[in-house]
């Protein structure tokens, strides 16, 4: 075998430096980068000035002048390009937590049913994760709506839950509270009652760890949180009155109405999502070695116990990283709304404003930052959430 | 009792006992093993029996599956009617009826290739294989022409099951490389080529896919020269490949991150430089961990496809929802989304089984 023979020729001597190559490697790649933007940039520049458009947020005071169906903030169709963005923005954010929030109850049910010793509880969970999740959201989406807006009956002959809920093809009619002047008192103890509680679970925590003496701490909790509110609010005579929704002529009237656009897009969303997460529930109590729950076992510490103490804790590290992902998929499929015309962001500063002001540029800048916000805000909270549960190894 | 000896070997087979065995004992200890157990069996089996039959005399007794219109349907059941009259809306789009031949032999190829990729004990697979390597190219010339004597057909024309088989393929042809190289990138020690592809990542997941749909189908025009543009259909495989490529890359780059370091130190120190490294040590064990990840991807690919219905493409469930406002078909929208999620179903399905044998057979016995 020949030596090979140092090159004499100075590039090729840099070429086989590491540290040169490296360099030299970047500065053509930051070169190519730099100059591919510069000229996008540059043509996008030219085509506006032919155009005689430039970019700027100044449309966003302009008045909208189009009706948005679902706002959660004061609007009107006088409101200006700016309102109509943050209505849009709170659609989003109220699918997307209800969703999230749907989809993880389902998901936990679905997973623990694939595990369960019942043949048909177990093949029922299979069917449902198969179809739902090789089917496409979108399809999903459009399929529940159709199904509200065909099969469910007219406001006429609506489902009646009792004279105070109705189910039609409008939507779902719910009484809508008014609160009197007394009701800040009954939230006066709600708030200290999750006070309360938060005290308490740390006292409690406290206790537990220096004499093993456990207090009843979910059953104390609820009572502060929930039961002495409610006991307030009937001594203080019910300060809120309900607004029943009525059937008028041909529609409800009164009370609050959740739209068929949300009612498809949340149960679609939650009902696709949860399938994923069942898996994922699955996977991540499969993977928890059965050593774990024998030892349980032989400690003496009841089933329900060792769920919650040893499996489940354990469980929740290899399930929480792709359970986040999973919210994001959720957070940004909500996107789809657009399909069925649920009027989230996409659909009113994406959608209707940016074909009224022909300001593409920016309101799909606008778009897309927020859509990052989101997603950036979802994995930072699920990264808190995953580095607290983490294995602290010493 | 009397101790009886046999020679070994020969001590003859009891059968098990009576209360192991049969349906009987089956269905004690999958569905009646506790009175929990026993209570979820019930209401279950009354869910479905409240769920089954009613959608089976809606599917099959009531339906109708032969008509002209709305009202050659039965009251009460399904209307399948519409598929028949629409079905070659629903495979080709508004791709021109004189034409379609060149769709079939397209997908008649598709499957040739497909199969020699999938499949390796395809007969001749090493010939087959070059031929699948510039499918994509016969592909496109076959559906869209203009070259060597073929009619030039828009892509304005593609619809239906074919162009989400377009979008489909051209998506998983070339995100898959473009991923490869994105997680490489990220992976690398030269900062400026790790910070771009860190960004490039980030950004793609970070929105949904519709933005970027969007930005391909008002806005790309904007970045090109002026006076020019291109075809519409072209902007979207760009932006769903890119899209993908992103995904792929995280999955991507979990397999590289999984495997052990010594790997790429052993391949080091018998004197491979990096690309021989890489392509003989690092990636074949890297992709083969990430297959499921990968097929998974693949689907979600597939799946996504649909979403370029809000930008005016007619994919089958573009091609459902006009059928829906169609006055003719008034109402049917159940039936439309069941047909096209089936079609959906089945290939996606296909898909996560196809993975699922990939994963056994090239499990090598690393798993303890």
């Amino acid at each position: 075998m020949s030596t090979p023979t140092p090159s004499t020729n100075p590039l090729l001597r840099a070429w086989y430096d590491k540290e040169t190559r490296s360099i030299i490697v970047q500065i053509i790649a930051a070169a190519l980068i730099l100059s591919f933007f510069a000229y996008i940039i540059n043509n996008a520049v030219v085509n506006l000035a032919a155009i005689g458009k430039d970019i700027s947020f100044n449309f966003l005071w302009q008045n909208a002048s189009y009706d948005i169906n679902q706002h959660l903030i004061e609007y009107s169709s006088t409101s200006n390009h700016f309102t109509a963005m943050i209505v849009g923005l709170i659609n989003t954010l109220l699918v997307a937590a209800a969703g999230i929030v749907l989809a993880t109850m389902l998901g936990f049910m679905l997973g623990v049913m694939r595990l369960s010793n019942n043949w048909l509880t177990q093949k029922i969970a299979y069917v449902y994760i198969e179809y739902v999740r090789n089917v496409p959201v979108l399809l999903h989406i459009l399929l529940l709506h159709g199904l509200i807006i065909n099969a469910l009956p007219r406001p006429k002959g609506s489902y009646n839950f009792g004279d105070t809920f109705f189910l039609n093809n409008r939507g779902f009619q719910m009484p809508s509270p008014e609160f009197q002047s007394l009701f800040w008192i009954v939230g006066a103890f709600v708030v200290a009652g999750i006070a309360f509680a938060w005290w308490f679970s740390r006292h409690a925590q406290k206790v537990q760890d220096e004499t093993g003496k456990a207090y009843p701490v979910a059953m104390i909790n609820i009572a502060a949180i929930v039961l002495l509110p409610f006991a307030v609010y009937f001594v203080l005579g019910s300060p809120i009155e309900w607004d029943v929704p009525a059937l008028k002529g041909f529609n409800f009237k009164g009370g609050i109405v959740v739209r068929p656009e949300f009612i498809a897009l949340w149960l679609a969303l939650s009902f696709y999502t949860a399938a994923f997460i069942g898996e994922i529930v699955r996977a991540g109590i499969v993977a928890i070695n059965h050593g774990q729950t024998e030892a349980a076992q032989a400690l003496g510490i009841s089933n329900s116990r060792t769920l919650k103490l040893v499996v489940i804790p354990q469980a929740l590290r290899v399930i929480i990283p792709p359970l986040t992902s999973q919210y994001l998929n959720l957070a940004k499929n909500s996107s789809l709304a657009l399909a069925i015309g649920y009027m989230d962001i996409v659909a009113t500063i994406g959608g209707i404003s940016l074909n009224q002001t022909g300001r593409e540029m920016e309101c799909m800048l606008i778009v897309m930052a927020i859509y990052l916000a989101i997603s950036l805000l979802i994995s930072t909270v699920m990264n808190w959430y995953n580095n607290r549960i983490q294995l602290v190894e010493r | 009792m009397t101790e009886q000896t046999y020679a070994p070997g020969t001590y003859p087979d009891l059968p098990p006992p009576s209360d192991t065995v049969g349906p009987v004992h089956w269905l004690k200890a999958n569905l009646f093993s506790s009175p929990v157990n026993s209570i979820v069996t019930l209401v279950a089996i009354y869910l479905l029996y409240l769920a089954l039959p009613s959608a089976f005399n809606w599917l099959l007794i009531d339906a109708t599956y032969v008509g002209e219109t709305r009202k050659d349907c039965a009251p009460g059941g399904a209307c399948m009617a519409f598929i028949g009259e629409r079905f070659n809306l629903f495979v080709y789009g508004f791709y021109p009826a004189e034409l379609r031949w060149r769709v079939n032999l397209a997908a008649i190829l598709l499957v040739v290739a497909g199969a020699a990729v999938l499949w390796d004990k395809m007969p001749a697979r090493k010939h087959i294989m070059k031929f699948a390597m510039i499918y994509p190219l016969i592909g496109a010339w076959l559906l869209s022409g203009g070259l060597f004597g073929l009619e030039y057909v828009g892509t304005h024309l593609f619809g239906g099951l074919m162009l989400t088989l377009t979008i489909g393929v051209t998506g998983i042809v070339f995100s898959l490389p473009l991923g490869i190289l994105l997680a490489l990138g990220r992976q690398s020690k030269l900062p400026i080529i790790k910070y771009f592809c860190i960004g490039f990542i980030e950004f793609i997941r970070g929105v949904p896919l519709i933005t970027l749909l969007f930005v391909a189908s008002t806005m790309l025009s904007y970045f090109l020269p002026p006076g020019t543009t291109f075809d519409l259909l072209l902007r979207v495989l760009i932006m769903v490949t890119l899209f993908a490529s992103a995904y792929m890359a995280e999955v991507i780059r979990g397999g590289l991150q999984a495997l052990p370091k010594g790997q790429l130190e052993a391949a080091n120190s018998l004197g491979l430089n990096y690309s021989q490294a890489m392509r003989l040590i690092i990636l074949p064990q890297a992709l083969k961990i990430s297959i499921p990840g990968i097929v998974n991807t693949f689907i979600g690919l597939y799946k996504d496809s649909t979403l370029v219905i809000v930008i005016g493409l007619l994919d089958p469930l573009g091609i459902g929802r006009a059928s829906v406002a169609d006055s003719a078909w008034l109402g049917l929208s159940t039936e439309v989304y069941l047909f096209v999620a089936v079609f959906f179903f089945i290939s996606c399905f296909g898909m996560a089984r196809y993975s699922l044998y990939l994963e056994n057979k090239l499990n090598t016995g690393h798993k303890r």
